[in-house]
């Protein structure tokens, strides 16, 4: 038995409508767990040896949602995007929270690997054994709110009628995308509920290149049997003592960094980063709890925690918007960095950003980045068509993303293509170089936490070697460390309930699901390297369109260069030498040669002769 | 708790987290394992953010044990939960019919119905909700009252009522 695991995954090929079941075998499940790391196996293994020749916006990519073993039992169920990138071409484990994995899992299945394209735009239902590629023609096109509605509720009334036997069952659980990811923006997220996004990597374009609108499940069997029943339901109740006790996580959510990262740690990206600094009481976590929160505990599967919030505008301009929280990072990204700083204002932002399907770091970005070049006079009104951007101008912010969404526009065509693609592009046709406003790591746009007051979690290396790029979530400092994401990521569960430490508890309940004799050692030393080093190569061979050169790519933005210009930090700035130091530390740490790329004795001694192989290609001789 | 008091499980929708930590005590005890679909309380999510744990209200006129043709649903007296007898049971759905909220469901693998027992008494669903401080499942000393059968309500009327409380105006759009 393998505990925690349904034993089988989905294969799905849009393009001829083929529905396949595949077995993973054990040594690879122990080896890669789920998630990111299984999915990195499986892009390897199918699309590996031609990497750089795919686009991820052909039907050739895979389009891989997956769960873990852990899935369900520890708390804070999530489920793992990913694909080849068409933010990075590398690979990136995008995890979003919602209940849709438990569906997924209570249906039988571990995954779904979804290949090709469908002609026309379709949905997946999965329910149980029954697994149908069903028509959207009547949701495309439309926002996520929308969408969702229509999905859950046309598929509830089948799912009665064919469970009558039953009484009633509970609605099917989805993951969709909106207009963003139909027109293939690369910014674009794969969602779930509201706001709740798989945001970095541009997996909503992905869907989106394969006619896919979204996916739902309903499953009405267990959760699969797990190898230690009874240490299991005892690690359960052990967490949850530990995460009942962390009540400001809990009480706030993130939502108090929106003014505590600007006042206090002057990280938070203001006006795309010019500065870093902000004393905004009017986006303190107070605005947005006393006047918007109607939840102020809202959570996912299994989630003792609840960070999330339910906020809704009911008065006012805004009135009508509802969104989760916003957490912290859409607070700093839909607020601060675009000059705004009034809570209705965020929440609304919010709230159309969600219903256009995009991810608010990554679209957020790229609205405050087109906002500094119209401030510049770089973009003018006459390539907007008559649009009239400025920091705090919300309306006009509003209608900026509306347009990228669609694509509707020459510019708005452009900035759909993610903020460095956009900014290699508008330098070639304004004849100015606009690449040190674009705030991106390998093409991933930088979470909201900067690196220059030093005072916030994200230090020198951070993004520059993470091989997330600029993926806050996926940060790393050195080469053992950082390992615990990695694995949070494949076996599937929420990192935010590891905030303050988790006493040791991911391995125990790893070796509890599913038997194995995984400890934290062997995970940092090897099993995780392993993931890493599979990712690398792929951000490594990247292409078709792009390509990163290590080591001058593994850096951070030129923004985060510059002094910081107020605030208490006011002159500190990211130390280059220190930079170039800790990433040689790094490589040599992690296993890779002076160039970056992973040395042949390091990945031979892990197994991996095919990422070997492949990685000759860019090896020169 | 005094001797002869009887207990309920008071239920407010509004603050229900959507966590399914009662989804997840309920089938851990009944069932040995997580099992949503086999859940005596299920949080049906019609809209998200208008969360309804769904379970037997304990009406004082006990429609479902009325319409069990088999004598397969009884009351006990000391807790005033219905207990199913899952050997009589047909899981012939009549006491889903009976029901105005058609809160019994039918166990989606064996051939008999899933109500709320109180768990003797101590009921783990409310018992997980109330450690986590959400109280939106929350034990009560109180002796049965026709008010509780206002509460045997299906989760779309639910749904119409607490959006409404949450979203305002805005709830007609979402459901």
């Amino acid at each position: 038995m393998l505990g925690g695991y349904a034993g089988k995954i989905l294969d799905i090929d849009l393009t001829d409508g083929k529905i396949t079941e595949l077995k993973i075998e054990e040594n690879v499940l122990r080896q890669y767990i789920g998630g990111r790391g299984l999915g990195a196996r499986i892009l390897w293994d199918r699309l590996g040896s031609r990497w750089e020749k795919v686009d991820p916006l052909s039907p050739e990519n895979l389009l891989l949602v997956l769960t873990g073993p852990l899935t369900g039992y520890f708390h804070g169920a999530r489920i793992c995007i990913t694909g080849k990138s068409p933010q990075s071409n590398g690979i990136i484990g995008s995890t979003v929270s919602g209940e849709f994995p438990i569906e997924l899992k209570c249906s039988g299945w571990d995954g779904i690997i979804v290949s090709g394209r469908a002609e026309k735009p379709v949905y997946i239902l999965v329910n149980d054994e029954n697994v149908e590629i069903k028509s959207a023609e009547h949701v495309w096109g439309k926002t996520t709110k929308t969408s969702l509605r229509m999905l859950t509720k046309e598929v509830k009334e089948e799912l009665d009628k064919r469970h009558a036997r039953l009484g009633i069952v509970k609605e099917p659980a989805a993951i969709y995308i909106g207009p963003a990811g139909e027109n293939r923006v690369r910014s674009a997220a794969v969602e779930q509920k509201w706001s709740h996004a798989a945001g970095y990597g541009g997996y909503g374009a992905v869907m989106g290149s394969k006619n896919l609108k979204a996916i739902l499940a309903k499953g009405t069997g267990p959760l699969p049997p797990v190898a230690r029943p009874e240490e299991v339901k005892q690690l359960i109740q052990e967490y949850e003592r530990l995460a009942l006790s962390r009540d400001r996580i809990r009480r706030w959510g993130t939502g108090y960094s929106g003014y505590e990262v600007g006042a206090k740690t002057s990280s938070e990206p203001v006006r795309n980063w010019q500065e870093e600094w902000h004393d905004k009481k009017t986006i303190g976590g107070d605005r947005f709890d006393l006047r918007y929160w109607v939840k102020r505990y809202w959570g996912d599967y299994g989630c003792a925690i609840t960070c999330m919030k339910l906020a809704t505008v009911k008065a006012g301009p805004y009135k009508g918007a509802i969104t989760d929280n916003p957490d912290y990072e859409l607070e700093a990204y839909l607020g601060p960095n675009l000059g705004i700083f009034d809570a209705g204002a965020i929440i609304y932002l919010s709230s159309l950003i969600e219903d256009l399907g995009f991810s608010g770091i990554n679209g957020g970005n790229i609205l405050a980045f087109a906002t500094e070049l119209y401030q510049r006079g770089i973009l003018t009104k006459d390539d907007l068509d008559g649009l009239e951007l400025g920091w705090g101008n919300v309306d006009a912010i509003a209608e900026l993303a509306k347009r990228i969404a669609r694509r509707d526009g020459k510019y708005f065509d452009i900035l759909a293509e993610g903020t460095y693609r956009a900014a290699l592009k508008i330098s070639e046709l304004k004849g100015v170089n606009v690449l040190p406003y674009a705030v991106h790591v390998k093409g991933v746009e930088v979470g909201a936490h900067g690196t220059r007051s030093d005072e916030d979690y994200t230090h020198d290396i951070c993004y520059a070697c993470s091989v997330q790029g600029g993926d806050h979530t996926s940060t790393v400092n050195d080469a053992y460390g950082d390992m615990l994401t990695v694995f949070q990521d494949s076996a599937v569960y929420c990192a935010v309930i590891a905030w303050g430490g988790t006493e040791g508890l991911d391995w125990k309940f790893l070796r509890a699901v599913t038997g194995w004799d995984i400890t934290e050692e062997e995970w940092k030393r090897e099993l995780g390297h392993r993931i890493i080093h599979i990712q690398r190569a792929a951000e490594l061979l990247g292409g078709p369109d792009v390509r990163w050169k290590p080591p001058k790519d593994d850096d951070n933005p030129p923004r985060f260069y510059e002094p910081l210009p107020s605030g208490p930090f006011k002159g500190s700035t990211t130390d280059k030498e220190e930079v170039e130091r800790r990433k040689r530390e790094y490589y040599e740490a992690i296993g890779w040669d002076k160039n970056g790329i992973p040395k042949p004795s390091v990945l031979r001694k892990l197994g991996l002769y095919d990422v070997d192989k492949d990685l000759d290609r860019i090896r020169k001789p | 708790m005094s001797k002869n008091s009887k207990i309920w499980i008071s239920r407010d929708y509004t603050r229900c987290t959507g966590c399914r930590r009662c989804e997840i005590a309920c089938t851990l005890h009944h069932e040995g394992q997580i099992w949503p679909e086999a859940s005596r309380v299920r949080v049906f999510m019609l809209v998200p953010g208008v969360e309804i744990p769904h379970l037997c209200t304990q009406c004082t006129d006990y429609p479902c044990v009325e319409a069990c043709p088999f004598e397969a649903l009884s009351v006990n007296e000391e807790t005033s939960a219905v207990i199913v007898n899952s050997e009589k049971c047909t899981a012939c759905g009549l006491c889903i019919k009976a029901c105005p909220g058609k809160i019994p469901h039918i166990h989606p693998k064996e051939n008999y119905v899933l109500i709320c027992d109180l768990c003797g008494g101590d009921p783990q669903c409310a018992k997980a909700c109330t450690e986590a401080g959400y109280n939106c499942l929350r034990v009560v000393e109180e002796a049965p009252s026709i008010s509780h059968n206002l509460f045997a309500r299906t989760p779309e009327e639910l749904t119409k009522d607490v959006a409404e409380n949450l979203f305002g105006e805005k709830a007609e759009e979402l459901i």
